[in-house]
C-alpha cells in the first residue's frame, strides 16, 4: 500500500476486439450473451403463444400461421439453436461456479462441447419433427 | 485535489452484499429452465401437429398448465436478470442505464405477467376433459 496517498493507479485496459486473437472460449462468452439476447425475443414468441391460445381459435390459427411460414421456421430454428447453446453454455458456467473447469485446456473442450451440443441437439430436434409430422 | 483515500473512494460505490441474490436467482431460474425447456421443446413438437382444439386440451392439463406457468415464470425472470448485466456492461451514462433497466424491468415483468394470465385463463377456463 505504499502508493496508497498518491490515489489508485490508472486501471488496466482491455485489449481491443480487432487486435485480439480470436480464441474459442472468448467465441463462446460472446455466443453466450448473443444467444441471450436471442432468446429473450423468444420469450416474447413464448407469450404470442399464450395471448393468440387465450384470445380463440382465430388469434391462435394467425400465430400458428406466422410460425408456420418460412421466415416463421427461420426464426424457430434460430431460437432452438440459441436455446440449447445457452444451455449448454450456462451449464458451463455453473460447473465454473462450484469452481471446475478452469484450465484452459478443459474451458476449450468445454466450449467447443456446448456448440458442438447446441448444433447436434437442434438438427435432432428438427430432424424429429420433420418425421413425426410437425413441420 | 482529492483527499479521499482509496477505500472512502470504494465505499462511495455502494454496497456489495446485494449482489448475492442476483447471483443465486440467476443459478436457481437457471437450472429450472434446463429441465422446464426440454420439456417445452417436445411440448412444442407436439403442438405444432394439432391445432386449436388440441393446444386447449394440452394447457387443461393441470401438469402442463403447471409447468408452462413455471417455464414463463423462470424464463421471464431469468432474462431479466441477465439483460441487466448486459445493460449495466454497455451503457456508461448513468441516466441512459437507469432508463434502460427500467425499460427492462417493464418488458419482463409485463410479458411475464400477460403470458401467465393468457395461460391461466385458457387453463382455467373448462371444457376440456384430458388430465
Amino acid at each position: 500500500m505504499a502508493d496508497a496517498s498518491r490515489g489508485p493507479r490508472p486501471r488496466p485496459t482491455s485489449p481491443s476486439v480487432w487486435i485480439w486473437r480470436w480464441h474459442v472460449t472468448m467465441v463462446a462468452s460472446i455466443a453466450h450473451r448473443a444467444s441471450g439476447v436471442a432468446l429473450y425475443g423468444g420469450a416474447l414468441i413464448l407469450m404470442l403463444f399464450a395471448v393468440s391460445l387465450a384470445s380463440g381459435p382465430d388469434g391462435y390459427a394467425a400465430f400458428k400461421g406466422l410460425m408456420g411460414s418460412i421466415p416463421g421456421k427461420v426464426v424457430l430454428f434460430g431460437l432452438t439453436l440459441s436455446a440449447f447453446y445457452h444451455m449448454a453454455n450456462g451449464v458451463r458456467h455453473l460447473t465454473w461456479d462450484a469452481g471446475a473447469g478452469f484450465e484452459p485446456k478443459t474451458a476449450d473442450m468445454t466450449a467447443w462441447v456446448a456448440f458442438a451440443f447446441g448444433l447436434v441437439m437442434s438438427v435432432g430436434v428438427w430432424v424429429l419433427a420433420a418425421m413425426t409430422g410437425a413441420l | 485535489m482529492v483527499v479521499r483515500s482509496p477505500l472512502g473512494r470504494a465505499r462511495g460505490m455502494g454496497s456489495a452484499k446485494h449482489g448475492v441474490g442476483h447471483f443465486i436467482a440467476q443459478r436457481v431460474t437457471a437450472a429450472a429452465l434446463v429441465v422446464l425447456v426440454f420439456w417445452a421443446v417436445l411440448s412444442a413438437l407436439n403442438l405444432a401437429r394439432g391445432g386449436y382444439d388440441e393446444a386447449v386440451d394440452w394447457l387443461h392439463s393441470p401438469v402442463n398448465a403447471g409447468l408452462a406457468v413455471l417455464l414463463a415464470l423462470a424464463a421471464f425472470w431469468h432474462m431479466q436478470l441477465g439483460m441487466r448485466t448486459i445493460i449495466e456492461d454497455y451503457f456508461a451514462r448513468p441516466a441512459t442505464k437507469a432508463v434502460c433497466l427500467v425499460l427492462n424491468v417493464f418488458v419482463c415483468f409485463g410479458g411475464g405477467a400477460l403470458t401467465i394470465i393468457a395461460l391461466l385463463k385458457v387453463a382455467l377456463g373448462g371444457g376440456g376433459v384430458s388430465v
